[in-house]
């Protein structure tokens, strides 16, 4: 019988933990993942980033770190890891490594020593998944942590844990969706157009705000009281003014831009004219 | 045979000489990423960084960059900056990017970036690659939901006399060269991978409202006028000092040819007397005074320049203000939410103010209408 002192125990989990990704690491590792080396399966590369007080990892650039896989051992490129790593630094210094992404859904066997190396550049490093081959059917993004299951101070298996995974799209946003959601876009959208399109979907929402309010006056839809307060806030946060003062306001505003609209167009006149007559002095 | 083949590559090589005009600027999602994270980490300071990618044909492919790191005045890392350059190029080429550079991009504030030193980073890099690009993107602009982002190439002909240095008047008239023809912006199409494609569908959140509408219709945006029109007045400045630089110029060139003019007849009357004598005539003409060394013509470089960066901040704010227009004609309006989708006239007559206008009743609708047009009739 073992004398009772051997107990199988996990390493303190980090339960708290969380990860962001931001899309340009997403479209960084397609991009890597496209221009794979022939006949790889997969490629893998280092997350650089930040991590919060609170536990959160915000994962915010990434690199490809070429790498040999056979059935039982992996090589990667440290050297190159490293010099690129220099790189990196260089321009961003408040970016640090904070783990590692694989393409291909779930982890594999090799995955475990990769963790092992970047556990030594880093601690407690992230696990990223994505799966290219949308095995699944869906694209499934992971993130995990490796545990480390241990007998007393021997080792005995690593368990990858996987974390809350958060996809920080507000960049993608503001870029907009329509650009990097089609594989090919022939023109940006100009400022008036992006405006129109918002404008637009402005107007779908208050409809759609007209037609519940309309629905629970008319007792069609139950009421719902944090909707109705959240309604109401809304509308409070527009100071209320008479009429007849948010005319003039309106209105002078309006003359205000009218004015420079103005100015802007005589200066444009001005240009052209300028160069008329440079023109026409210099044939004299 | 073996002749014809030589001749037959021979014919191919020269064929393949004369390229194709630049038409279009293709880019990666994931270029642009990178570049708006690059430009909005380092937001107040001005940042650069290389392009990569293919030439094809008309189109010129960006298919992946990197960042410079922030630039120091120091001349020892000065050297290591280029270090770095070719340190990424290698690691890049790697992992298969491709590893030819196209050109380079650059963040700018309120599009302030016709400026000298643009220019000569182009003729930099054009004396390398023979067609290369600037991607310039404005982060601020681009906090208020708009793409800021423009692909731009020196013309030709502006390089042509860039290379000798000539900005006199009469060269450029000869080359019939205006500020409008400095810069030439080339489309940019945007192109993403299948599996990119793939996984932003599915991941798009399905929000009614992205970041970017928010953006759009913030309100508080006139400081971003105010600065734009600070700017410009700026600009004014420096012309007004260029113009005054030419005035001078010209008030020399008259002085001087009175002088000439003076002198020569002085030499006319004092050759008649000497004829009169039977002595020789002296010659009418003078090298070594002071009053024949022809005076330097300023360069009209830096009036083209300001004058193309006045134009520009000119449509900024032209834009913004049709923008505007826009957006706070569907303010609420006498308590009332004005959502409005208001046609100004015919589409043909006024095609930028489509403005979103649908007035709750017809008689404000008709108030409004007239309103307007006794607005735009002030224009």
């Amino acid at each position: 019988m073992a004398s009772g002192n051997t107990i199988l125990q996990f390493s303190p989990s980090s339960t708290n933990l969380s990860a962001k990704i931001h899309p340009i690491v997403l479209f960084n590792i397609c991009d890597s993942f496209l221009r794979r080396q022939d006949q790889a399966e997969r490629v893998i590369g280092t997350l650089l980033g930040s991590i919060s007080a609170d536990g959160t990892v915000d994962i915010r650039n990434s690199y490809c770190v070429p790498h040999n896989e056979s059935s039982d051992q992996v090589a990667v490129d440290i050297e190159y890891h490293h010099s690129m790593l220099v790189s990196h630094q260089r321009v961003n210094p408040k970016e640090v490594i904070v783990g590692w992404y694989s393409t291909g859904s779930g982890v594999s066997g090799g995955s475990a020593l990769i963790h092992e190396f970047y556990s030594r550049e880093v601690a407690n490093p992230v696990h990223l998944t994505v799966d290219t081959g949308f095995s699944s059917g869906e694209a499934s993004i992971k993130a995990y942590v490796g545990v480390n299951l241990s007998v007393g101070d021997r080792q005995l298996a690593a368990q990858f844990q996987e974390v809350p995974l958060d996809l920080r799209m507000l960049e993608a946003e503001r870029v907009g969706f329509d650009i990097l959601k089609k594989t090919t876009v022939d023109k940006l959208p100009n400022d008036l157009e992006g405006v129109e399109a918002s404008m637009e979907r402005l107007i779908v929402l208050i409809d759609e705000v007209y037609k519940y309010v309309d629905d629970v006056v008319e007792g069609r839809i139950p009421t719902d009281n944090s909707i109705g307060k959240y309604l109401a806030d809304t509308v409070a946060s527009i100071p209320r003014m008479s009429p007849a003062a948010f005319d003039k306001l309106f209105n002078d505003s309006l003359q205000d831009l009218l004015l420079v609209l103005y100015l802007g167009s005589l200066t444009r006149t001005q240009l052209g004219l300028a160069e008329k007559l440079n023109t026409a002095a210099q044939i004299l | 045979m073996a002749n014809n083949m030589v001749r037959s590559f021979r014919d191919i090589a020269a064929t393949q000489e004369v390229a194709s005009p630049l038409r279009v600027v293709q880019i990666d999602g994931l270029v642009i990423l990178k570049i708006i994270k690059h430009c909005k980490e380092f937001m107040p300071s001005l940042v650069t960084g290389q392009l990569l990618g293919l030439d094809v044909g008309s189109c010129l492919e960006v298919t992946n960059c990197f960042p410079f790191p922030s630039r120091e005045e120091d001349e020892e890392i000065e050297a290591d900056g280029a270090n770095y350059q070719l340190e990424m190029m290698r690691c890049l080429r790697e992992v298969n990017v491709d590893n030819n550079t196209v050109g380079w991009y650059q963040s700018t504030y309120m599009g302030s970036f016709q400026t000298v030193e643009l220019i000569e980073t182009f003729m930099n890099y054009q004396e390398n690659i023979k067609r290369c690009v600037c991607i310039i993107y404005d982060p601020q602009r681009s906090s208020q939901g708009v793409l800021a982002l423009k692909a731009l190439k020196l013309s030709d002909s502006f390089m042509d006399l860039y290379r000798y240095n000539n900005f006199s008047g009469e060269k450029l008239r000869e080359k019939n060269l205006s500020w409008v023809d400095i810069f030439e912006e080339i489309p940019v199409k945007v192109s993403n991978s299948a599996l990119v494609s793939a996984f932003m569908t599915e991941l798009e959140a399905d929000a009614p409202v992205s970041q970017c509408d928010y953006d759009r219709l913030v309100l508080s945006t006139n400081p971003f006028m105010e600065r734009n029109l600070e700017f410009l007045v700026e600009c004014m400045d420096d012309l007004s000092m260029e113009q005054q630089k030419f005035q001078f110029y010209y008030r020399n060139l008259s002085r001087q040819q009175a002088q000439q003019q003076a002198w020569l007849q002085k030499r006319r009357a004092e050759n008649k007397a000497r004829k009169d004598a039977g002595e020789d005539p002296l010659p009418e003409e003078d090298p070594s005074n002071p009053i024949f060394k022809p005076v330097p013509e300023p360069s009209r470089l830096d009036s083209f320049l300001i004058t193309n960066q006045i134009s520009n901040y000119c449509n900024q704010i032209n834009g913004y203000i049709l923008y505007r227009w826009v957006y706070t004609l569907s303010l609420p309006i006498k308590g009332h939410v004005y959502v409005c989708r208001f046609m100004y006239g015919d589409e043909k007559t006024c095609p930028f103010v489509r403005a979103c206008f649908r007035p709750v009743t017809k008689k404000d609708s008709e108030h409004w209408r007239s309103q307007q047009d006794r607005k735009i009739g002030m224009l």
